[in-house]
């Protein structure tokens, strides 16, 4: 993007993150983000109780009833195109696919997954065969239902925006005031049940809000990629916390922030559709999370990979140093060398020979705290890189060296001998 | 009835789409088999997303709408998802399920994202195609009557989804009888598959590609619901009607043939028969039908039950 281009459009983002690019945008960017919240902290329930996916189905389960509800709409005489009466079909289908779902998992044979496969496909398919219908009737202004499927920001009215802000700032408040039946059960459905909750109403309740924040967020998101605000901002939580409250917390966090930033940008810009732009932001703080998270992350796990395997090469060096053992391997020399263990010309210091026999010794240590203790839990703790003193006191490492003594002597000889 | 069948006019507007519905429906079916009995159904639902942003990239790259470039970045761009799926899952231990809807939504939303984003307004190529596929403007326009059959000029104007389809549903049907023991003991037993030395890794590998390769093969002449819904109703359907592997394939094959054939009249000629002058969108009828189908299996397939606990 040029210069010239690129401050129209950087003024136009403030302007929109600022809430300063006219009233409808401003409403449907809060819409957006309060959306977000909701379907970010609705989702960590899901994703902790693992029924991710039978949001997706809930989601394709609307086109049927939006199209439903146009034709009942238009036929009636009204105009087809009436958002609250389009999101009540919608919720009445998605509301029969989700029974569906949960009928065909507990009355046959069939997995969940497979009635989520089957749920989703075919009334999705039924929606279409609908649509098909709606453009050979002679109803007008049916032209923009197609919108649902990816969303559409541009062009919505007052009332609509209003409507879905409104909306979802019920279903944020309905979050909250249900956040404690809904922990327990999502944590721990047994222990749940025992503390009086109902856990199947529960249930039925977290995919409810489900269902809302998909109806809702049919209009901006789209109904084939709504799923990934219920799904995303769960999953990027879980990247930062182990504990249910902030799980809950950080995934509304992430998917306002998703919602919020992503309909600015939309709004800032031409060709950006609001929908996949606020999916694509959400998995921005995914990737970013999955990258540099301390608990989980890439990069994390691969520092913690590292700092053990040179904590192995450390060790499995100085014993070879105490025993006079040749080192070749070139990442072990260049850990002695670095602590200053060894010289550049691979001679041990000073330091070096006295870490060396150190480390022999433990290992001695180890070796018969090992053997003579069978039942002795301490010996369990032995992982070959565990310094004796984190696991013993000083007078029990006195009384294994009592035992020790003479061993420990020849040890000595022999890594003295072989300077 | 009779008489529609015999006209020039059945052979050259209806006859291909029938076949074209058919074989896409059995290449699905087939791999979709083994997918549902290791728990695996939405991989189809994964990989039917993702061909969208791939067939995108292809158009960018080559800059003409033609199958080959659209299947080879269609077949990429279901590699990448199941390696992202695979990456997710394990490094970020994330549960499968989330894995898969975080990496198929990112790539959808990518792809609408890339297809606003390019010049695309000269070609007939956008997010309805996609979904709908053009299962009725698959017509053959040399065919003049059921004779046109025997006549090779006439042949050779046939829509090319129809070999394009024949190649690949034989080349699924291939892998199945010439795997299918592995495929039986890996899919009923892993533990027992690998201890006997079965290359279990493969076969599961072969399976997922044999599953992409049918996806994106059907999915180029039908569009992704049919393709979605032929991976799980019939094999699902099938599984109800019997407990045995080769019995319930057979049955899914016949599920998903009279799926693509009931579904592609009632969309034809139903609205004909209620006095309705237009036809319905006929990949959506033939996903209609499976439902269909699979609900009447829910309520009276012999072996419905299951025996013992849900199974999360």
């Amino acid at each position: 993007m040029t210069g010239d281009a690129a401050n129209p459009f950087l003024r136009l983002l403030f302007d929109a993150l600022l809430l300063q690019g006219g009233f409808n945008t401003a409403l449907v960017t809060v819409g957006a983000g309060l959306l977000g919240l909701a379907a970010g902290a609705a989702g960590a329930f899901i994703f902790l109780r693992k029924r991710s996916l039978v949001s997706d189905a809930v989601s394709h389960a609307t086109l049927p009833g939006i199209c439903l509800a146009f034709i009942v709409m238009a036929y009636a005489g009204g105009d087809g195109r009436w958002l609250p009466g389009l999101l009540l079909g919608s919720a009445l289908t998605a509301a029969i696919g989700l029974y569906l779902v949960d009928w065909m998992t507990h009355a046959t044979r069939l997995s969940q997954d497979a009635a989520i496969g089957a749920v989703l496909s075919v009334f999705f398919g039924f929606g279409i065969v609908l649509l098909t219908v709606i453009q050979t009737l002679n109803v007008g202004r049916q032209a923009g239902l197609d919108t649902f499927l990816l969303g559409s920001t541009a062009g919505m009215l007052r009332s609509e925006a209003t409507t879905i802000a409104a909306a979802a700032a019920v279903s944020a408040a309905c979050v909250y005031a249900l956040r404690r039946p809904m922990t327990l059960v999502a944590f721990d459905p047994a222990f749940a049940a025992t503390t009086g909750v109902n856990v199947r109403r529960t249930d039925l309740a977290i995919m409810g809000l489900a269902l809302l924040v998909t109806v809702i967020g049919l209009k901006i998101v789209g109904l084939v990629l709504i799923v990934a605000l219920l799904i995303i901002p769960a999953a990027t939580a879980r990247f930062w916390t182990d504990q249910v409250e902030q799980l809950i917390l950080i995934a509304a966090g992430a998917g306002a922030a998703a919602g919020y930033v992503g309909a600015a940008l939309s709004a800032a810009a031409d060709k950006l559709p609001t929908g996949p732009i606020i999916v694509l932001m959400s998995f921005a703080l995914f990737a970013v999370s999955l990258l540099v998270s301390p608990l989980r992350g890439v990069l994390a796990s691969a520092a913690r990979r590292r700092r053990f395997q040179r904590r192995v090469h450390a060790r499995q060096g100085l014993l070879a140093m105490a025993r006079g053992e040749p080192i070749y391997d070139p990442l072990t020399l260049r850990i002695l060398k670095r602590d200053g263990l060894i010289r550049p010309d691979g001679v041990a210091t000073l330091d070096g020979r006295a870490a060396a026999s150190k480390a022999l010794r433990d290992e001695a240590r180890w070796e018969l705290l090992r053997r003579s203790s069978g039942e002795n839990p301490l010996a369990e703790r032995y992982d070959g890189l565990t310094p004796i003193e984190e696991v013993m006191t000083q007078d029990q490492i006195a009384a294994l060296d009592a035992q020790l003594t003479p061993r420990l002597t020849a040890g000595q000889d022999e890594a003295g001998s072989s300077e | 009835m009779i008489d529609e069948l015999l006209s020039p006019e059945f052979v050259q507007l209806s006859l291909p789409p029938i076949v074209i519905g058919i074989l896409a429906s059995v290449a699905c079916a087939l791999p979709g088999n083994f997918l549902l009995l290791r728990r695996q159904a939405l991989i189809g639902d994964a990989i039917s997303h993702v061909v969208l942003p791939g067939i995108v990239v292809a158009f960018l790259v080559t800059g003409v709408i033609s199958a080959w470039p659209m299947m080879i970045g269609a077949a990429l761009a279901a590699i990448l998802a199941i390696v992202m799926i695979e990456v997710i899952r394990r490094i970020g231990q994330v549960e499968p399920g989330a894995a898969m809807g975080v990496v198929f939504t990112t790539l959808f939303a990518a792809g609408v994202l890339l297809l606003e984003q390019s010049d695309t307004s000269s070609v007939h190529l956008d997010v309805e195609h996609a979904l709908h596929g053009n299962l009725e403007s698959l017509i053959w326009f040399d065919a003049i009557g059921w004779a046109s059959l025997t006549n090779p000029d006439a042949l050779a104007g046939l829509p090319p989804q129809i070999l394009r389809l024949a190649v690949v549903l034989s080349g699924v049907a291939i892998f199945l009888a010439l795997f299918w023991k592995e495929l039986a003991i890996s899919t009923f037993d892993p533990a027992f598959a690998a201890a006997i030395g079965a290359p279990t890794g493969i076969v599961s590998a072969g399976l997922v590609i044999a599953t992409a390769i049918a996806a994106v093969a059907a999915f180029d002449a039908v569009g992704s619901i049919i393709v979605i819904a032929m991976f799980i109703c019939p094999p699902a359907t099938a599984r109800l009607m019997t407990n045995r592997l080769d019995r319930q394939v057979a049955w899914s094959v016949v599920f998903a043939a009279a799926a693509a054939i009931i579904g592609y009249v009632v969309a034809g000629y139903g609205p004909l028969w209620f006095g309705y002058a237009n036809a319905v969108s006929a990949a959506g009828m033939i996903a209609t039908v499976s439902g269909v189908l699979l609900g009447i299996a829910c309520l009276f397939g012999p072996v419905r039950r299951r025996v013992g606990e849900a199974a999360q």
